[in-house]
């Protein structure tokens, strides 16, 4: 098979300065499933928005079938048939899913009027052909993820892709709806379609693919056939270092629990349950794992354990003092920690320097205070530590968190809220979004801290993470929560999977198992 | 005392909405597209001026119209051009409009008759009268209806334009993809900033009839700040309305009245400067009461939908 993409040398800088792309080589066969990996921040998504012509590479050639090209919009790309399903979908809530496949080239009818009934007829007919059940008049906002994300793919072929370009696509799926989408990409093949899936998840990799090129920090080291490489391999040329693929980690030794939640629920304002009388403990020198296809109450627990929102039932026993209606300060200072889900909102000040990004839950300890004033010499020095301590990469700790990559400002939020040594620490999508590197470090910081005797509960939407670091688990559905385990080891992800989905529920029991004195 | 219930009464309301009318349209059009037009009140008083000096010099009302709505398309053009295509803030930039546009019109308008209030040394023309066959002679109802200006039927039928504009043509759901998802709109090769552009300059037209009823059919001269808050009234009329235009047409009319309303206290002798405060401040109430509703109406919905789900647990 001939290419039918070809990127040579391709280099782009950001006009911040970022070198995304470093003369990165790139060529993908027609009618092949190629994957492209790397971690987090290495360049993949740059490297197809050029291929997409959302971003014009700054010196570099690109071939289609063959014809230097360079698209200068998206538009262009869409003529020539390519078509990308971005990381974020690019869709419109409050239209139909027939009026958002068909945006930008829509049926009309007397020149100017939408054809709505053409509109829909022609999403069914696609849908029918590739086989993807969708409900066309359906509003998009009430599609689950897992459907939204078909939309997106249909949409390209609406378009005439023949070449579709898929961004992560799993991160938001269920295992289930993974296998889905696995089965309808290979039906995309066999119907001639040439398909660039962008990853970092390595079994999926091997699964799908045909060939993969990987990327490390802006270049390309190495195209391969996916069956001639080893999951280590990639990993190894991702991160460009041995030895980063196992995790190390003993066994927990969990002792008396340290925070017991009672039935506790969070309504909305529509008086819904959104945590629906849950009751389970945390205990000292272990990491309770929480999984669950995101919005099924997981985000509402730990705003209750740590403050942010207050419980509308139930308690949250804390070294023996309810803080279910405590401050956040409160909570903070008998000794619990919180990495929250989104560190560019809630985990870091971005304009603000990483010493005062480190300093924000400290800066009232008397060490770092003179009198009114702050201690300016004391507070660089601990801060210079920390930097040192957790490996952030930066020229000076006195630089914005803004200019750091994804895994250092994570760093950044981990360094500050361990550096108290806490008794509980809720770590929320602890490594959402960034390199392996970085969250191998955060993962065996929060295994050393299990073995110091702290409490921790990882909630992820990262299976295999919770699988890999947690001890026990639970799954939340629909608020509650739907099974318990106490040991993951003999837990697997296609088992979590049927409970996410609710298809399955533990009885009353087994749940109740997650309770400890 | 006063009468509110009186067809002539009707009649006020619906010639004092119809400025509010046009500019809310506008508003709409603007908001559908993800752009705030805080210039309106700017559009809306240039081409009040405009087109009495086209109409005025050329004697021509078609002229005329043509003078208002170039008047109001020019500073929306500015505003767009500024704000899309030099990425100045829109607020700054319309709040900037707004302020020269005050001065600016008393600026020309001394310029070119050399009064400094009003224009009164030019004659301008008046858009006409209509009156309705038919429903001019039906009683108290024809009153109410009939004898409109033009302009006011006009602002009635672009409720309608507006509303099929948006929901029935390809280039409304273009428009509205701008505005709630413009990364969506562009990954499907939409021109986000031209669809923009085309929405302020739609609203610089709509909102230039708005100005052009206030100077040649409602007056027939121009009069230094005679806009008077109406462009920010409509704002808030299309904020009310939920961008919808006919709930728009509600929340407008709402204004109307009570600008009528204000009229009439001050027939009976309340001071004008209390009974001027009354459009603005039902602006406020109007906008309160409007929250309240909505959220009595999320409790409704929510009772019912409880009740519906678990006739046990509400
Ligand atoms: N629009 C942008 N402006 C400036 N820098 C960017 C932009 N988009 C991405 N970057 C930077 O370019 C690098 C590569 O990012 P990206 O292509 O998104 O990587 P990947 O998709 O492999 O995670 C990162 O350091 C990122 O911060
Ligand atoms: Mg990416």
């Amino acid at each position: 098979m001939p290419d039918i993409i070809t990127m040579k040398q391709m280099y782009k800088v950001y006009p911040n300065g970022i070198v995304a792309n470093d003369y990165v080589d790139f060529s993908v066969k027609e009618g092949e499933i190629h994957a492209l990996v790397g971690e987090n921040g290495a360049g993949k998504t740059t490297l197809m928005k050029i291929l997409f012509g959302i971003e014009q590479a700054t010196t570099g050639e690109l071939y289609h079938n063959g014809q230097l090209v360079s698209f200068q919009n998206p538009q262009e790309a869409i003529k020539a048939g390519i078509g990308m399903v971005h990381q974020h979908f690019m869709q419109v809530g409050s239209m139909t899913v027939a009026e958002n496949v068909v945006l930008g080239s829509e049926p009309k009818k007397y020149r100017f009027l939408l054809d709505r009934k053409k509109a829909i007829d022609d999403t069914a007919e696609i849908a029918e052909k590739y086989k993807f059940k969708i409900d066309p008049a359906m509003r998009l906002d009430e599609c689950s993820v897992g459907t939204r994300q078909k939309i997106e793919i249909l949409k390209a072929l609406f378009h005439g892709a023949k070449v579709i370009i898929l961004d992560e696509p799993t991160a938001v799926l269920t295992p289930q709806e993974t296998e889905e989408l696995f089965r309808e990409l290979k039906g995309l093949k066999e119907r001639g379609h040439t398909i660039i899936f962008i990853s970092h998840k390595l079994n999926e990799v091997k699964e799908i693919s045909d060939r993969v090129t990987v990327m490390r920090s802006a270049k390309q080291t190495g195209t391969y056939d996916t069956e001639s490489i080893s999951k280590e391999e990639i990993s190894n040329l991702m991160v460009g270092r041995e030895g980063l693929w196992e995790l190390t980690k003993g066994k927990a030794t969990p002792n008396e629990s340290i925070i017991t939640v009672n039935n506790l629920s969070v309504m909305d304002e529509q008086r819904r349950y959104l945590l629906d009388h849950i009751s389970f403990s945390m205990r000292k020198g272990e990491i309770l794992g929480v999984v669950g296809v995101e919005g099924n109450g997981q985000r509402e627990l730990v705003d209750v354990l740590t403050g942010l929102n207050k419980a509308s039932g139930g308690s949250i026993m804390f070294k023996g003092e309810d803080i279910s209606k405590q401050s956040i300060h409160h909570i903070r200072e008998m000794g619990l920690s919180h990495i929250p889900e989104d560190r560019m909102t809630m985990g870091v000040a971005t304009e603000a320097s990483i010493t005062d990004n480190l300093l924000s839950i400290y800066f009232d300890k008397e060490s770092f205070n003179n009198g009114v004033l702050l201690d300016q010499s004391s507070i660089d020095a601990w801060a210079k530590d920390r930097v040192k301590e957790y490996a952030i990469k930066t020229k000076s700790p006195n630089a914005q968190v803004r200019s750091l990559s994804g895994g250092n400002i994570q760093k950044v939020v981990v360094a500050r809220e361990f550096s108290n040594n806490p008794d509980v620490v809720i770590a929320d999508q602890p490594t959402r979004g960034i390199d392996v590197g970085a969250a191998q470090f955060i993962h065996n910081k929060l295994i050393e801290l299990r073995d110091q005797g702290a409490s921790i509960l990882l909630v992820s939407a990262d299976l295999s993470e919770v699988l890999d670091v947690s001890d026990s688990l639970f799954v939340m559905y629909e608020g509650k929560i739907v099974a318990y385990f106490d040991d993951v080891t003999n837990v697997s992800a296609m088992e979590l999977g049927r409970f996410m989905l609710g298809i399955e529920a533990q009885d009353e029991e087994q749940i109740k198992r997650g309770i400890y004195a | 005392m006063i009468n509110l219930l009186t067809p002539e009464f009707f009649f006020t309301v619906i010639r004092v909405t119809t400025p509010i009318l046009f500019a809310a349209m506008a508003a709409i059009i603007c908001s559908k597209s993800g752009v705030i037009n805080i210039a309106l009140e700017s559009i809306m008083l240039t081409a009040a001026l405009t087109g009495v000096l086209a109409s005025g010099f050329s004697q021509n009302i078609f002229i005329g119209m043509v003078g208002g709505i170039l008047g109001g398309m020019f500073i929306a053009g500015a505003l767009a051009y500024f704000s899309l295509y030099l990425k100045a803030d829109i607020i700054l930039v319309g709040i900037a409009l707004n302020l020269m546009a005050v001065g600016g019109t008393v600026f020309v308008m001394f310029v070119f008759t050399g009064d400094r209030g009003s224009t009164n040394s030019i004659r301008s023309l008046q858009f006409p009268d209509v009156n309705i066959p038919l429903l001019q002679d039906i009683p108290v109802v024809g009153t109410a209806l009939s004898g409109h200006n033009i302009l006011t039927y006009l602002a009635i039928l672009s409720v309608i334009g507006v509303w099929f504009f948006l929901s029935k043509t390809t280039y409304g759901l273009r428009l509205r993809s701008v505005g709630e998802n413009p990364d969506a709109a562009t990954s499907v090769g939409i021109d986000v900033r031209k669809v923009k552009l085309v929405a302020l300059l739609i609203s610089g037209f709509l909102g230039a009839f708005g100005g052009m009823y206030m100077s040649m059919a409602y007056l027939s001269v121009f009069s230094t700040n005679m806009v008077a808050g109406r462009g920010f009234i409509s704002l808030a009329a299309a904020s009310m309305g939920q961008a919808n235009p006919f709930g728009t047409l509600l929340a407008a009319s709402f204004f109307g009245l009570m600008e009528s309303v204000s009229y009439q206290l001050q027939a009976i002798g309340i001071p004008a400067q209390i009974v001027g405060m009354v459009p603005y401040v039902s602006v406020i109430i109007g906008l309160v009461l409007y929250a309240q509703y909505q959220q009595s109406l999320q409790k409704k919905k929510t009772l019912s939908k409880q009740l519906k789900e678990d006739p046990n647990e509400a």
